[in-house]
């Protein structure tokens, strides 16, 4: 298979995993959040806004879009030119 | 395992920033060394699959759940410098755009979950493959197991930051066994992600995985009996 397509179908599977089934991800806090609920220091957390609110299939895809092209981007920069 | 602003205090806070600082910035620079253009398309690749995958929350005991951080996974598919920058560029957009981690704490984030995972996951990935026969169908298993250990490593060095600057009185003992137990459990999920990645793409082209170089390598060298006929 040539680089080109394991690429292509590895974003794919990357955009169809954050905007399609991150649908059926567990809604149940994780094991940092848990601990902290359990252990009375929840209430220490800061929250802040993000840029785009919250985790949805929309805002998924475009964070996936995003990632992508700031770690190509960086990585491509400093690669090694033939 | 995204830590909250608040959880630590300021000049904890600004202490992992500054050692985040400077392993990122060694890794921009030694990361060139693993990169080249057949191997730099892969890198934006995993970044945005770990991305995706940390998304899927799975369950793992009443009530919690747990997901990817991909340290691990990033280094062997990528090479361990090239996966710092890779885990770095998903908190960073983690944090900036979802609210997923503090701002303060973003240095604290790329430590633990980035530079801790994959510093354990390459170790672990490459005293497997020492010890263990030189065959492609070994990466991902070393790969995996690497991976289930990165993740306890990380909620306990989670734990000796909040020794130090939690913002919180919490008994200490309670806090190691419950970050560390619960993180375990996830670690299998973690494990499990990383194999079949792993697996996956050693399955179609093993020559774009930073981590069977040397498998391959050794192949090539070995000396084939002559076809007679």
């Amino acid at each position: 298979m040539r680089t080109r397509w394991v690429v292509l179908i590895g974003v794919g599977a990357a955009l169809v995993l954050a905007g399609v089934l991150s649908v059926f991800a567990s809604s149940s806090p994780d094991g940092l959040t848990k601990v902290s609920q359990d252990h009375g220091f929840a209430h220490t957390e800061r929250p802040h806004d993000g840029l785009l609110g919250g985790y949805g299939r929309a805002t998924g895809a475009v964070g996936v879009v995003v990632v992508l092209a700031l770690a190509g981007g960086v990585t491509y920069a400093v690669r090694r030119r033939r | 395992m995204h830590v909250p602003d608040g959880f630590l205090d300021a000049p904890t806070s600004a202490a992992t920033g500054a050692v985040a600082i400077a392993c990122v910035g060694t890794a921009l620079v030694r990361a060139r060394r693993e990169l080249d253009d057949r191997t730099a398309p892969m890198a934006g690749l995993v970044a945005a699959f770990v991305f995706a995958v940390q998304m899927l929350n799975f369950p793992v005991a009443s009530g919690t759940s747990g997901h990817l951080l991909g340290g691990a996974l990033a280094a062997v598919l990528v090479g361990p410098w090239t996966g710092v920058l890779c885990t770095s560029v998903v908190f960073i957009v983690q944090c900036l755009l979802f609210a997923d981690g503090g701002i303060t704490a973003l240095g604290t984030n790329i430590l633990l979950m980035g530079v801790t995972t994959v510093a354990v996951g390459w170790l672990v990935f490459r005293l497997l493959q020492v010890l263990l026969p030189k065959r492609l169908g070994v990466v991902p298993v070393a790969a995996g197991i690497g991976a289930f250990l990165s993740v306890p490593v990380a909620a306990a060095l989670f734990v000796l930051l909040y020794a130090v600057g939690g913002t919180a009185d919490i008994p200490l003992d309670n806090l190691t066994t419950a970050m560390v137990g619960v993180h375990t459990l996830i670690g299998i999920g973690e494990g499990v992600i990383t194999f079949l990645a792993v697996g996956a793409i050693i399955a179609v082209r093993p020559d774009l995985v930073y981590g069977a170089r040397r498998v391959l390598a050794r192949r090539e060298l070995e000396i084939k009996p002559a076809v007679v006929g």
